[in-house]
């Protein structure tokens, strides 16, 4: 127990940076999955095949390979993000780690949120846009009253669940030299080795607690979305 | 697209337009293309020298046996455990004990928020780094075991519980006792269901796998790194092979869970495990 408490610092630093990953990873995912989404669903046939290829690629790969293009094949191509340590954003600035690590949980999520978002516009009844085009409204008219609505209903527990397994995909970065959460656990561990049990409960209870919060926020979303 | 909920079947002018969406969209992926297979031209990644050890006899049957040998046997002895600890625990849920359902559910909840890699690197630490007793590769397989485990019980859990009913209450009414009802009536039907989720559960076990990279134990990913690093210039041809061999098995396993959903589930039950809470199952429309 000591062993964290006593550099406790460094356990909130850890998992402060695993916080950063999820969140600038999680939004751009969901930028990136939405435009995705768009392209899926929608009526040019060209576009649904390449996002549909894109979903068939980044899903059966794994988050691990995708680790491997961005930090050790991508320098070969002379892509090393180093540019983005010269960008100074009110007194912080990010390493170039940093950023291949969100690029590369960005690139493998937003396949997920493309099919969640997809499932999602799938599960709003035929029947409810025929009524809508029956009474008369237009395209905008029908998705804005009528589809969309119901789409981000269902798209809010699959989404929640994606964000989730972002949150936890975060350790991979640990592999390529990120100090987050993962990575401080290995290096707690060889500090005080006597205490493997109590520093993995520790970390775990960590990552439990980030878990928990979005689960808890996505249920609080679906109760104000929903209906009767 | 006639049937979508988004919009109505296209007339003659919104074909037209369409049609010049397709070839913009055509010219812009094709632009990309062409960019991406330039940059590679450019930096010389198209050398056969680069490529040359996945024409190589001897290195091939390193990537085959090896690599996707041992990942497979990482990822099949991890589902086969999984399976044997998402019964166990599945069914614990239910249990009308609360000494047996609390515990249960305590366990399943844990191994399901906590990442793989954090665990896989806790159980090498503890049992294989030094002299443990465990290799890196049985490591991976309890870490995956631990994970896969607990989506497959709550997978199982409600599996059981999209039993008809009437099932149940039929087998008490013939004098079944409560461990005969649930291991003749509602396990195999809960399989039934369940076996879909099961195959993606192999694809998402056989993924990560590869994270035994990250404690050394033999794999796809790590044979690839050996690769890399005894060529020293081929990161970017090595990465590409491994990413095909991967999608390559995964897609298999896809079409295999496909046929079992259709085979054996029909259309229209869906079972869903979401990552926290209860998983359900879902009427497909």
């Amino acid at each position: 127990m000591e062993a964290v408490f006593s550099n406790f610092g460094e356990y909130l630093d850890a998992f402060g940076v695993t916080l950063a990953l999820f969140a600038v990873s999680g939004l751009a995912s969901m930028v990136l999955g939405l435009v995705l989404a768009t392209m899926r669903v929608g009526p040019v046939s060209v576009l649904r095949g390449a996002a549909g290829l894109y979903v068939t690629v980044f899903r059966n790969t794994p988050l691990l390979v995708i680790f491997i293009f961005m930090a050790v094949a991508a320098p070969k191509l002379g892509y090393t993000f180093r540019f983005v340590e010269d960008v100074e954003i009110a007194g912080w600035n990010v390493s170039a780690y940093f950023t291949r690590a969100c690029i590369a949980l960005t690139l493998y999520t937003s396949a997920f949120v493309c099919e969640g978002i997809r499932s999602g516009v799938n599960s709003v009844q035929l029947g409810q846009a025929e009524a809508a085009r029956a009474v008369g409204m237009t395209f905008l008219q029908s998705m804005r009253h009528v589809i969309l609505p119901q789409a981000g209903r269902a798209v809010i527990p699959p989404l929640a669940s994606v964000q989730i397994a972002l949150a936890k995909n975060t350790s991979v970065a640990a592999v390529f030299g990120m100090a987050e959460a993962t990575a401080t656990m290995r290096a707690f561990n060889n500090n005080y080795a006597d205490q493997r049990v109590q520093i993995f409960l520790l970390f775990a209870l960590g990552y439990i607690v980030i878990v928990e919060i979005i689960s808890f926020g996505s249920h609080m979303l679906e109760r104000r979305a929903k209906v009767a | 697209m006639a049937g979508s909920v988004l919009f109505d079947a296209p007339g003659p002018r919104t074909i037209a337009r369409h049609r010049i969406y397709s070839v913009l969209s055509v010219l812009a992926l094709a632009g990309l293309a062409a960019l991406v297979v330039l940059k590679l031209e450019e930096k010389g990644q198209f050398e056969y020298a680069l490529w040359e050890p996945f024409l190589t006899p001897e290195y091939i049957e390193a990537l085959l046996v090896d690599g996707l040998l041992n990942t497979l046997l990482m990822a099949f002895g991890a589902i086969l455990g999984a399976v044997v600890f998402g019964v166990l625990f599945g069914v614990g849920k239910l249990s009308d004990h609360p000494w047996v359902r609390w515990p249960c559910w305590l366990v399943v909840e844990f191994w399901r928020a906590v990442p793989v890699l954090l665990s896989m690197i806790f159980w090498w630490m503890l049992l294989s780094l030094g002299d443990g007793p465990l290799s890196p590769l049985q490591c991976v397989i309890i870490a995956l075991t631990l994970y896969n485990g607990a989506v497959l019980a709550e997978a199982f859990r409600a599996g059981i519980l999209a039993v008809p009913v009437g099932q149940v209450e039929a087998a008490y009414a013939l004098g079944m006792r409560k461990t005969q009802v649930m291991t003749t009536i509602q396990l195999p039907q809960a399989v039934k269901i369940m076996l879909p989720v099961l195959v993606s559960q192999c694809i998402v076990a056989l993924k990560d796998t590869s994270l035994g990279y990250a404690i050394g134990a033999p794999g796809l990913t790590y044979i690839g790194e050996q690769i890399y690093i005894e060529f020293r210039v081929n990161q970017v041809p090595t990465a590409i092979v491994l990413a095909a061999a991967y999608i390559a098995v995964n897609l298999l396993l896809t079409l295999l869970a496909n046929w079992l959903q259709k085979r054996y589930v029909g259309e229209k039950k869906v079972l869903e495990v979401p990552m926290v809470g209860e998983a359900h199952v879902t009427q497909r429309t």
